[in-house]
């Protein structure tokens, strides 16, 4: 079993503190929600623990099996057993999925490992039918041009391909019409086994009905203010967030 | 990384005693072809060294040139380069100013019996001599390069000649290969073209060093001769040493609905110069003219175009894309003139540079003269980095900070590779541009 602990983070963009002493536990095989208000740091926190150059840590530690992943570059993270679904995936043209997907996958090849090229594409293939992925796809290139819906498939593709320890789902729902939402939601829950950690990050609770977690959060203000099951995040759907800011301004 | 030093003369250089031996050593040629090599060198002799208020040498690093201490090889290296190997209809490959492997460049008896050539020069001003004195040169140099293309004309004894009849077609590519080896060996190769009517061919042409520290100079000439109706693909992949001085003149003809693509890769030379100009001649011709660069250390790449619409109803298409990192240099200047009865003209340029240092230098002259009044001509040069989101999404994925910037850059390279429609050159592009990342 694999456990990526955040431990008292704290990060900043430039001067500004964003996530303010967040704790977190998550084991192989759980799904964790993240859920609270815009501009509360979840985006933050899935990007700084990711190692996006642009977040400052600067306090608390992410452990990954008990190491310390913060020396270490994106690259390194990720290829560690991390992984970043982004909510607003870059576009990069000129570059083939099928290029982008082989060179991530011969990246955690060891030296003088060469790639076996039919395995590759049976497996590549494999995940886009379960996906509903047109396998003219592969040639596009990556993101450029998608609609909001193939960019997230193709987002849940990668880490399918990937098989990370652990899966930092960013607004994976944003920007999805119900179908979408259902067939991303399907492969996620095809990909869910005792070796996969997944914290979902969500404003809305309605992709929770599609992934259940087994445990939600809520955070507000740069850390978690309340956890608990699935029926909290019914009860902030049937109070709104407004409830709860009320809430801590009398705690 | 370090400029690379200037090459110490060993030897005099191009002195006219050189250029005696030389000419004493092509007796047998055509006389007329030797008058025209005296000429060319008195003029090489007579012209002076570009000067940078001339606009045509404008941002050239013209102190740096050094033209003393190189000499003409006169044996054969032991050992050629193994260049990415595709399936081709023929090759000729120039090892040290001679032809070597010999059995390579027999065409296949369909394509003799056709009426197909593919000789070298030598061969070529023996059995084809008429053929040779109505293309060679039949154009004048605009582009500022008249005293190195003279002292190519003086001293070519490598090139080739591909001739193609009327309405004959062919796949699969030649083949040419200039390889030099040794300190301080110069080469001057001369590459001739010529599609009659309604032909098809393409020729794929590399120029490389075989030890990566010598210096070397090449002043290198092609003229390309798109006959009526013709499709012309013309590749060029530079991979000189990084300390070679490198000269190159292309000059490309474009016949009555005439297509030619030509595709110039350059990796190689401490200072390149690369030329290009496009004559559209006839209504309904068209050059598309790409260039890839890949600029590293102190290299300097110096690229002057011209799209010459001497017809109606023509169009030309240039996309020369850059790539710089530690502290290369780039020059980009280029030309579109519609002639005044060229109306109907369709004529685009464009030079983007995307820069992967921030002490490289791109520098980007675009230009238009149009004397024409129903034309359309658009012209543009861009500079960007490497978008960090775009680094980040890639790193995040596993790949090292290097391999993304080399698939960054192929995805910027992709817009000019997609034009090659033939797979295999393609993927011998691929391959010699990776490893010039390899070896960064």
């Amino acid at each position: 079993m694999n456990q990526l602990i955040i431990k008292d983070l704290n990060v900043s963009i430039g001067e500004k503190a964003i996530v303010k002493g967040f704790n977190l536990t998550l084991n192989s095989g759980e799904v964790h929600a993240i859920m609270g208000p815009n501009g509360t740091g979840k985006s933050t926190l899935a990007k700084a623990v990711a190692g996006h150059p642009d977040y400052t840590i600067t306090g608390g530690d992410v452990l990954l099996d008990g190491r310390s992943i913060l020396a270490m570059q994106p690259d390194e993270r990720a290829r560690a057993g991390l992984f970043l679904a982004f909510q607003y995936p870059s576009e990069i043209p000129g570059v083939t999925i099928a290029n982008f997907l082989r060179a991530a996958v011969q990246a955690r090849l060891t030296e003088g490992e060469e790639l076996n090229a039919t395995a590759y594409y049976k497996r590549l293939y494999t995940k886009m039918d379960l996906l509903k992925i047109d396998r003219k796809f592969t040639s596009r290139a990556v993101n450029d041009g998608f609609s909001g819906g193939e960019k997230k498939r193709c987002e849940i593709l990668q880490m399918a391909m990937l098989e990370p320890k652990f899966a930092l789902m960013d607004e994976t729902d944003s920007g999805l019409d119900i179908d979408a939402l259902r067939i991303v939601a399907e492969g996620v829950n095809a990909m869910r086994n005792s070796a996969l950690g997944i914290l979902m990050i969500t404003h809305y609770q309605r992709l929770l009905d599609y992934i259940v977690p087994d445990f939600v959060h809520v955070m507000y203000d740069g850390h978690i203010v309340r956890s608990g099951d699935k029926s909290l995040a019914l009860e902030l759907e049937a109070k709104g967030y407004d409830w709860l800011k009320k809430e801590l301004a009398h705690a | 990384m370090s400029a690379v030093p200037l090459p110490q003369p060993t030897v005099p250089g191009f002195t006219a005693e050189r250029f005696a031996a030389h000419l004493a050593s092509r007796h047998a040629q055509p006389a007329w072809w030797l008058g025209a090599k005296q000429a060319a060198w008195n003029q090489y002799k007579a012209l002076p060294l570009p000067v940078r208020t001339d606009e045509r040498w404008r941002f050239s690093n013209i102190t740096g040139m050094a033209l003393d201490g190189f000499e003409l090889p006169s044996e054969p290296a032991a050992a050629i380069p193994h260049l990415p190997d595709f399936p081709h209809a023929a090759e000729l490959t120039f090892s040290n100013c001679q032809i070597v492997d010999r059995a390579k460049t027999i065409l296949s008896a369909e394509l003799s019996a056709k009426g197909v050539i593919f000789a070298p020069l030598d061969e070529a001003l023996r059995d084809h001599g008429d053929l040779v004195r109505q293309y060679f040169q039949k154009y004048p140099v605009a582009l500022g390069s008249d005293k190195f293309v003279a002292l190519n004309h003086a001293l070519a004894s490598t090139g080739a000649l591909l001739y193609v009849p009327s309405g004959v077609e062919i796949a699969l590519p030649f083949v040419v290969q200039h390889t030099l080896s040794g300190d301080h060996k110069a080469t001057f190769p001369h590459t001739l073209v010529v599609l009659e009517d309604q032909a098809k061919a393409t020729l794929v042409e590399f120029f490389v060093s075989v030890e990566a520290g010598s210096a070397h100079f090449a002043s290198g000439v092609n003229d390309l001769h798109a006959g009526a109706g013709s499709h012309l693909t013309y590749v060029g992949v530079q991979n000189w040493s990084d300390a070679t001085q490198a000269f190159q003149s292309n000059s490309i003809a474009v016949g009555r609905d005439a297509r030619v693509l030509s595709l110039n890769l350059h990796l190689g030379g401490r200072q390149a110069r690369h030329e290009s100009h496009s004559r559209l001649l006839a209504p309904g011709a068209h050059s598309e003219m790409l260039a890839l660069t890949v600029a590293h250390g102190a290299q300097e790449f110096d690229q002057r175009t011209l799209q010459s619409h001497n017809a109606p109803h023509t169009s030309s298409n240039l996309l020369y894309l850059n790539v710089l990192l530690d502290q290369a240099r780039t020059i980009f200047s280029g030309l579109i003139v519609v002639d005044p009865d060229a109306q109907q003209t369709d004529a685009y340029q464009s030079n983007r540079n995307l820069m992967l240092s921030d002490e490289a230098e791109a520098s980007s002259l675009p230009g238009l003269e149009i004397q024409a009044n129903d034309v359309r001509c658009t012209h543009g040069s861009t500079t960007s980095r490497i978008d960090p989101e775009q680094q980040f999404y890639l790193e995040s994925r596993g790949i090292t900070p290097a391999l993304a910037h080399e698939l960054l850059v192929f995805g910027f390279f992709e817009r000019v590779l997609e034009k090659l429609t033939d797979d295999n050159l393609h993927e011998a592009l691929r391959t010699f541009i990776q490893a010039k990342f390899k070896k960064l």
